[in-house]
């Protein structure tokens, strides 16, 4: 397994000093966010790392919201009250003619069950755009993610990112696109998660394809 | 409905507050939202002054959470930082926000779909 996804709640913290975080360059003046999506074990927080200037981090964020279903990763099923974690990346972008903006990644499991606690997190809103990652060894997975990104956040941009493992089948891009049913305007791409610039240009297809739609006015 | 009452004073409260832990509304004493709703994640805070002390009464939490916040952070890493669920950090930081002791350096609102941030973010992550 290259590319190991930490969605699985870390143990209780232990109660400590607060740890000194690698404090944002005061030069920033705004911050921006994009959502990873995509379902168990498909490479998020992998990808989050690849990126990231920061060790990925975990927030503990409360669910008490009953487990409905069953997820065969997290051994949650019968909790009433557990934590769910919330990867998250920093990159500091320096563009030319704008100053500094610190980009954060939040990595999103994108099930139905965790979209309460995203949104009461305020996680979607004021997103820029939203890369969902897919394994094509199991596209089904996916279908959950995009569609409560479609329902919960329908104006919300959104490119697709295959993760290319070794051991994944080749696949035409064209034929992912058609087997998701995604929208036709969706852009979609590959990546290996593991490398920077390959994540780095699965977020350019992702912002590139967020300006295209807010320059046709926003509408999807 | 009056077989489903909450706390006293608390009007009716969200069904997600059943059997939530008890010690991080402590915290927040009893609030799970915070007084504004500009708080995300990704917004950056940062201490007005340093120097400035909190009061006495001020929450042992209040006292951590400005002094994590002594450098810019998004509310996300404070809340990691100091091992606070998001949810009661935002809280914490709310309260901090409206006693002047933490600034924000937050985005203009619904700026997500903003071309010239969209441009800027571009070019920057082709920089990379």
């Amino acid at each position: 397994m290259v590319s190991a996804d930490s969605d699985l709640p870390s143990p209780a913290p232990s109660p400590a000093e607060p740890r000194r975080p690698a404090y944002v360059d005061d030069a920033v003046t705004r911050s921006a966010k994009l959502l990873v999506a995509g379902s168990f074990g498909v490479g998020k927080t992998t990808f989050i790392s690849s990126v990231s200037e920061i060790r990925p981090l975990c927030t503990e964020a409360p669910m008490t919201t009953l487990s409905i279903g069953t997820d065969r990763l997290d051994g949650l099923d019968g909790k009433r009250t557990t934590t769910v974690a919330m990867d998250f990346g920093r990159i500091t972008l320096l563009p030319r003619t704008a100053p500094p903006i610190v980009l954060y990644l939040f990595g999103t499991p994108g099930q139905q069950r965790f979209w309460n606690v995203w949104q009461g997190h305020g996680l979607a809103s004021g997103a820029a755009g939203a890369l969902v990652l897919v394994d094509t060894r199991r596209l089904g997975d996916s279908f959950e993610v995009l569609d409560q990104l479609e329902t919960r956040v329908p104006d919300l941009p959104i490119a697709v990112a295959v993760n290319v493992f070794p051991d994944s089948p080749p696949h035409a891009l064209a034929t992912v696109h058609r087997k998701l049913d995604l929208l036709p305007h969706t852009p979609i791409t590959s990546c290996v998660a593991t490398r920077r610039d390959s994540s780095r240009d699965a977020l350019v297809t992702l912002v590139e394809h967020a300006l295209a739609r807010s320059l046709e006015g926003g509408a999807s | 409905m009056t077989d489903h009452p909450g706390p006293p004073g608390t009007g009716d409260p969200p069904e997600e507050t059943h059997r939530r832990p008890v010690r991080p509304y402590v915290i927040t004493r009893g609030r799970s939202q915070p007084t504004r709703n500009t708080l995300r994640p990704e917004t950056l805070l940062i201490a007005t002054d340093p120097d400035r002390r909190l009061p006495p009464s001020a929450a042992v939490e209040q006292r951590r959470f400005l002094d994590v916040c002594r450098g810019l952070l998004s509310l996300s890493e404070a809340a990691e930082a100091l091992r606070l669920p998001i949810s009661v950090a935002a809280v914490v930081a709310s309260d901090l926000v409206d006693a002047g002791h933490l600034t924000l350096r937050s985005n203009p609102p619904s700026s997500a779909s903003d071309p010239t941030l969209l441009r800027a973010l571009l070019d920057g992550l082709r920089r990379l």
